[in-house]
């Protein structure tokens, strides 16, 4: 019996490693794991490498991880926000560095990841700093960047209903990047809200097969 | 001078968004377009971050964390709205599927260069989020934005000097001191504010503007 769910928070980051380059789901607060980055936290691995849309908000989540000091570098598309004071606070320190991408070409970046492709040619961004001295190409009478993919060794991921075999589903907005992510790392760890029995998700809408998944911890485990 | 409210350029944007619009109102004052949108028209608002049918704020106590725009405030979903990932939600700027999208601006210049998510500031943490992508990825860019600096210098201007956003991708920018096309012939004036004229216009951005009045 081929069993994905793990029982704790803490044994689904077990073996993330100092170093490891970690995506983590979620749109602002939407969609965050924050057991899972808790769980993290706690753990202790550093020199992070982070993928996410944002730098952190608040107290909580991505923003806690970077006030540990667990954060070597982070690959996101709107850092600089009205609560996002420990990422401004490293980042002023020079502890962090900052890959700065737009956000369709970051979840581009990630889907062609997860989508095993070499390369990427986008026209978002052309002509603009972001682009600077990257190479550049006209198609059919539009310019577009080459831009590479972004894989991770583990990506960090929150959805509504996941089953055994690591089927997702998600809730509204808090879908956003998750099931990207989880085509695009080694290692896809599923925070979910409620662990169902296989057959309770409509195949129909199973929005991230289990295949992309590696392990799934929540609520549901421990029923 | 005359000038237009926040809300009076709203509306008027609003009143060149067609029913059956796929339309994203950019973060800040062109959220504002949304209360003007006409009830008996249905026009579809995007949300990058996975909406399409986006409705307006819930009622206090009913906001779901789950269901926010771009903005990250609470919104709600329309009856036959949808969500999606990220990767669908770019496609839909990138492949030309959505009609309209409005944003603000730091400057815009007179061949439709867009300037609005950095002043260049060598100590500023630079932000770009879904700018970049939503400037080339509408058939229609509608700039918002009042038309001069509180320095009062123009924010139409020749060729911008801030960082730029996207090349050549603004087609109509909506002021509180008039209306302007602007693209590859250059900028002109297709609406005045009543009791501003063109020739004010041109002393107020310092540049030659066409009279092309709808």
């Amino acid at each position: 019996m081929i069993d994905k769910t793990v029982a704790s928070f803490e044994a689904a980051v077990a073996d993330i490693h100092d170093g490891a380059t970690v995506m983590i789901g979620g749109f602002g607060s939407a969609g965050m794991p924050d057991e899972l980055i808790d769980a993290l936290i706690a753990q202790g691995a550093r020199a992070l490498t982070i993928v996410n849309n944002n730098a952190g908000n608040g107290e909580t989540g991505l923003a806690a991880l970077i006030k540990h000091k667990r954060v070597r570098k982070i690959i996101c598309s709107f850092p600089r926000q009205s609560d996002s004071q420990h990422f401004d606070a490293a980042y002023r320190a020079g502890e962090i560095a900052l890959e700065l991408v737009p956000q369709g070409n970051l979840a581009a970046r990630i889907h062609a990841a997860g989508n095993g492709l070499g390369a990427i040619f986008t026209p978002t961004g052309y002509g603009t700093e972001l682009a600077k001295g990257k190479e550049t190409r006209e198609i059919d009478g539009r310019h577009y960047v080459l831009e590479y993919p972004i894989r991770a060794d583990f990506a960090l991921i929150k959805a509504h209903r996941g089953d055994r075999w690591g089927n997702l589903v998600y809730r509204k907005t808090a879908r956003n990047f998750g099931p990207l992510m989880a085509m695009a790392a080694d290692c896809t760890i599923a925070q979910v809200g409620e662990v169902v029995a296989l057959g309770e998700l409509d195949p129909e809408a199973v929005v991230t097969p289990g295949i992309f998944v590696q392990r799934v911890v929540g609520a549901g485990a421990y029923a | 001078m005359n000038r237009l409210s926040r809300e009076q350029i709203a509306a008027r944007v609003a009143r060149d968004i067609a029913e059956g619009a796929y339309v994203n109102l950019g973060i800040g004052l062109p959220t504002l377009v949304a209360n003007f949108l006409p009830a008996d028209k249905e026009i579809f608002l995007h949300s990058e971050n996975g909406v399409l049918g986006m409705g307006p704020a819930p009622a206090p106590g009913a906001e779901d964390p789950d269901l926010i725009n771009a903005g990250k405030q609470p919104v709600t979903l329309l009856t036959g709205g949808c969500y999606f990932h990220h990767a669908d939600s770019f496609a839909m700027m990138r492949n030309g599927r959505l009609d309209v999208c409005v944003l603000g601006a730091f400057q815009v210049s007179v061949h439709g260069d867009l300037a609005n998510w950095s002043t260049g500031e060598p100590d500023a943490i630079p932000a770009v989020g879904g700018a970049m992508d939503l400037a080339i990825g509408a058939r229609d860019v509608f700039v918002m934005m009042d038309l001069l600096t509180k320095r009062g210098d123009s924010k139409l201007v020749a060729d911008c000097t801030y960082p730029l956003t996207g090349l050549r991708c603004v087609s109509s920018v909506y002021t509180d001191l008039g209306v302007f096309a602007v693209g590859k012939d250059g900028a002109a004036v297709i609406e005045l504010v009543d009791g501003v004229s063109l020739d004010e216009l041109q002393r107020l951005t310092g540049l030659p503007l066409a009279l092309a009045l709808a």
